[in-house]
C-alpha cells in the first residue's frame, strides 16, 4: 500500500484523485485545497481527510507520495518542501515556471532514492509509444525534419480570467498546450537546443498567448516546426501531432492514428511494409485496472505507484526530462521578445 | 429497452480511431438536415431510439422532432448527460468555481459562494438537481424513457467513491422525470456492485462489450463472469472494439449473451445501418 495525499484539487488534481482513489494499492491519506466547496464535497462524501495547508497536511499525514496540482508557479516551493521532507513527488506539467527553479529540484533528488514524475501523458499513449520503438530502431533512416502541432478549443472568445490566463503564475498556451508537444519532441526525437524564431501570438486572451509557432533546433542537428494554438475550435479536443521526415519514410502520427511511410522494404521493422502502414491507437493500447478519460491517465499513475513500490525503476517523465522541457519553453518564450 | 439503440458519436465527430475520419464526419454532419435523415434511415431499418449526448446540436434536433410530432410519434431518446467537453473547457477556462456560476441557473451559486456559510449535503445535491433540469430542458415534450450519466462524470464519482451522488442521480431521475436512470461506464464490474452495495436493483448499465476486450476495465474474463451471473440491464457499446473487429464477428459476440438487453450502435450510412441491423436480428433469431 502506498499512502498518497494530493495537493491542489482542480480539473487535473481531481482527476488523479479519482484514479488513485480505484487504485487497490493507494491509500489516499490527505487532499489540500484553497476551495472550501471543493474540500467539503470530498470530506461529505468521499471520506477524505482534507486540509488547507500543504504543510500542515504533511506534517500531520506523513504520506509516502505526494501528487501536486496547483498553478506552476507553486510548484518549487511545494516540491521543495516534499523532497526535503523525503516524500516521492508526482507533479503536474510544466514541471517549473522558471529552469533555475528546476535545476535546484534536480540537484535536491541526487541519491536521495526519491521518485520524481512529471505529468507528461503523452508518452502513455500507444501511438507515441509507437513512434518511439520506430525512432529508437532508426527505422525511417537519417531524420532531417519534424513538424509538431496541437490544436484545442480552449480559449475561444474573450472571457474571465482564472490562473491559466496570468502569465506570472504560468498560464498561456506555451505553458498549458505547447509544453505537451515540446516534451514529445525532445522524447521521441532530440531534446531542443536552439530556437531559431518564435512567435507568441494573443488571439483572445489579454495577458497571455493563445498561439505558438516556432522554428526549433534539435540537440541532433534536425530543424523543425512547433505550430500549437489552443484558441482553434475546428478541433472538439485537444489533438496533439507529429510529423517526422526520414532518408528511408516518414512517421505522422497523432494520439489515435499512427501512419507510418517507408520508402523500401528492405529496413520496415516486423508488421511493416513497404508504402504506407496504418496503426490505431486501439490496437497499440495496453488496458488499464480503471479507465477516467484515457488509458494513458491511468497508466502514468501506475507507473508511478510501481515505481514507488520498487517493482520497476523509474524511466519516464522523470523531473530531469520535464526540466529540459522547461529550458525549451523557456528559449521559446525569450526569443519571442526580441 | 429496444434490442437495438442508435448512437451519436458518429454526428459529433468523435471517432476513436482517426482524427481525419473525425473531421470529415463532422463535415458530412455539417446541417441538422444531415442528422435527421440518418436517424430516419436507422427508423427505417427499426431502431426507434436514439441515445444523444446533451450537445448543443441535440437541441436542434429535438426541435425538429417537436415540429413533427406525428412522424416522431414512436420515437424515443435517450439523453446522456453532461456533454463532458462543455464542462472541461469551462474548467480550463473559468475554473470550477466559475463554471459553476456560468452554469447552473439561477443566483444558487452566486449566495453559495457569498461568506463563509456552511453547506448542507442537500446543498450539493440541488446543484446537482438544477444541473440536471438544465441539461434535461432542450428535451421537453420527448419521450425520454432512460436518462443517463455519461462515463466521465460516472467514473469521475466511481472513483472518488461518491456512491452517494450515483444514488441520489438515480433517485432524482425516477422522482422528478418518472422515468428509469441508467449509467455510462468503462469499469462496469465495479460500478455494479458499487450500485448494488447503494440498493438499487437490475441497474441499468451501459459499458463496452467486445470481444477484443477494449475498454473492458478490470479483464474481458471479469466482464463475461458478470455478465453471467449479476443480475442487471446491461447495453453494449464499443462492440466494435474501436474499430478492431470486424462487424459480424463483433455481432456474434455480443449477441452471444442472452443477458445483454440492448446493443448501442452508431452509423453514418444507410448501408451501414442496415447491414448492423440485418446481423443482430439474424443472430438473436438464430438464439430462439
Amino acid at each position: 500500500m502506498v499512502r498518497v495525499a494530493l495537493i491542489g484539487a482542480g480539473k487535473m488534481g481531481l482527476s488523479h484523485l479519482s484514479i488513485l482513489g480505484a487504485h487497490p494499492e493507494v491509500e489516499i491519506v490527505g487532499v489540500c485545497d484553497t476551495s472550501k466547496m471543493v474540500t467539503d464535497v470530498l470530506e461529505k462524501y468521499s471520506g477524505f481527510n482534507c486540509f488547507s495547508d500543504y504543510a500542515k497536511m504533511i506534517s500531520q499525514v506523513k504520506p509516502d507520495a505526494v501528487f501536486v496540482s496547483v498553478p506552476t508557479k507553486m510548484h518549487f516551493q511545494i516540491i521543495k518542501d516534499l523532497l526535503a521532507a523525503k516524500i516521492h513527488v508526482f507533479s503536474e506539467k510544466p514541471f517549473c515556471l522558471k529552469p533555475e527553479e528546476g535545476a535546484i529540484l534536480i540537484e535536491m533528488l541526487a541519491h536521495s532514492g526519491l521518485i520524481n514524475q512529471v505529468g507528461y501523458h503523452n508518452k502513455f499513449i500507444g501511438t507515441f509509444q509507437e513512434v518511439k520503438k520506430l525512432m529508437e530502431n532508426q527505422s525511417i533512416g537519417e531524420v532531417y525534419h519534424f513538424q509538431a502541432e496541437a490544436y484545442g478549443p480552449v480559449v475561444i472568445r474573450k472571457k474571465q480570467e482564472t490562473w491559466r490566463s496570468s502569465p506570472e503564475e504560468g498560464g498561456g498556451c506555451l505553458m498549458d498546450y505547447a509544453s505537451h508537444v515540446v516534451d514529445l519532441l525532445n522524447y521521441l526525437i532530440s531534446p531542443v537546443t536552439e530556437v531559431h524564431s518564435s512567435t507568441l501570438k494573443s488571439i483572445f486572451s489579454s495577458q497571455v498567448d493563445d498561439a505558438v509557432y516556432a522554428m526549433l533546433k534539435l540537440k541532433n542537428e534536425v530543424s523543425g516546426l512547433l505550430s500549437v494554438n489552443w484558441s482553434d475550435e475546428t478541433h472538439r479536443k485537444m489533438s496533439t501531432s507529429i510529423t517526422i521526415c526520414g532518408t528511408k519514410g516518414k512517421i505522422i502520427s497523432d494520439a489515435s492514428e499512427l501512419k507510418v511511410f517507408f520508402t523500401d522494404s528492405s529496413n520496415c521493422p516486423d508488421s511493416y511494409t513497404k508504402g504506407w502502414n496504418i496503426k490505431y491507437v486501439t490496437e497499440l493500447t495496453q488496458p488499464v485496472d480503471f479507465y477516467l478519460r484515457g488509458e494513458e491517465y491511468s497508466a502514468q499513475i501506475d507507473h508511478f505507484i510501481d515505481a514507488v513500490l520498487g517493482r520497476r525503476a523509474q524511466s519516464i517523465n522523470t523531473f530531469e526530462s520535464a526540466h529540459l522541457t522547461d529550458v525549451a519553453l523557456n528559449m521559446i518564450k525569450l526569443k519571442s521578445l526580441n | 429497452m429496444e434490442r437495438i439503440l442508435f448512437g451519436d458519436n458518429q454526428f459529433f465527430a468523435v471517432n476513436h480511431i482517426s482524427d481525419e475520419k473525425s473531421r470529415s464526419q463532422s463535415i458530412r454532419f455539417k446541417e441538422d438536415s444531415a442528422i435527421i435523415k440518418t436517424l430516419d434511415q436507422a427508423r427505417d431499418a427499426g431502431v426507434n431510439t436514439f441515445m444523444c449526448t446533451t450537445h448543443d446540436r441535440i437541441a436542434k434536433i429535438c426541435d425538429i422532432i417537436r415540429q413533427n410530432p406525428e412522424k416522431y410519434a414512436d420515437f424515443n431518446m435517450y439523453p446522456c448527460m453532461p456533454y463532458a467537453h462543455k464542462y472541461a473547457n469551462a474548467v480550463t477556462e473559468l475554473g470550477i468555481a466559475g463554471t459553476l456560476k456560468e452554469y447552473v441557473p439561477g443566483n444558487f451559486i452566486g449566495s453559495m459562494f457569498k461568506g463563509g456559510v456552511a453547506f448542507l449535503s442537500k446543498d450539493y445535491l440541488s446543484i446537482m438537481e438544477l444541473l440536471i433540469d438544465s441539461e434535461m430542458k432542450m428535451f421537453k415534450g420527448i419521450n425520454t424513457p432512460v436518462i443517463f450519466l455519461q462515463n466521465v462524470l460516472t467514473d469521475f464519482l466511481l472513483g472518488l467513491g461518491m456512491k452517494d451522488i450515483l444514488i441520489a442521480y438515480h433517485a432524482y431521475i425516477k422522482k422528478k422525470y418518472k422515468v428509469e436512470a441508467g449509467f455510462i461506464t468503462m469499469n462496469m464490474p465495479k460500478l455494479l456492485y458499487v450500485l448494488k452495495e447503494g440498493g438499487i436493483e437490475n441497474p441499468i448499465i451501459c459499458s463496452s462489450i467486445n470481444s477484443a476486450g477494449f475498454r473492458m476495465s478490470g479483464g474481458k474474463a471479469l466482464y463475461e463472469k458478470v455478465l453471467k451471473e449479476e443480475q442487471f440491464r446491461p447495453i453494449a457499446m464499443q462492440v466494435l472494439g474501436g474499430g478492431a473487429i470486424p462487424v459480424k464477428e463483433a455481432l456474434e459476440y455480443v449477441c452471444s449473451f442472452p443477458q445483454i438487453e440492448s446493443i448501442l450502435f452508431g452509423a453514418s450510412s444507410k448501408a451501414n445501418i442496415d447491414q448492423t441491423v440485418g446481423f443482430i436480428k439474424g443472430f438473436d433469431q438464430d438464439r430462439k
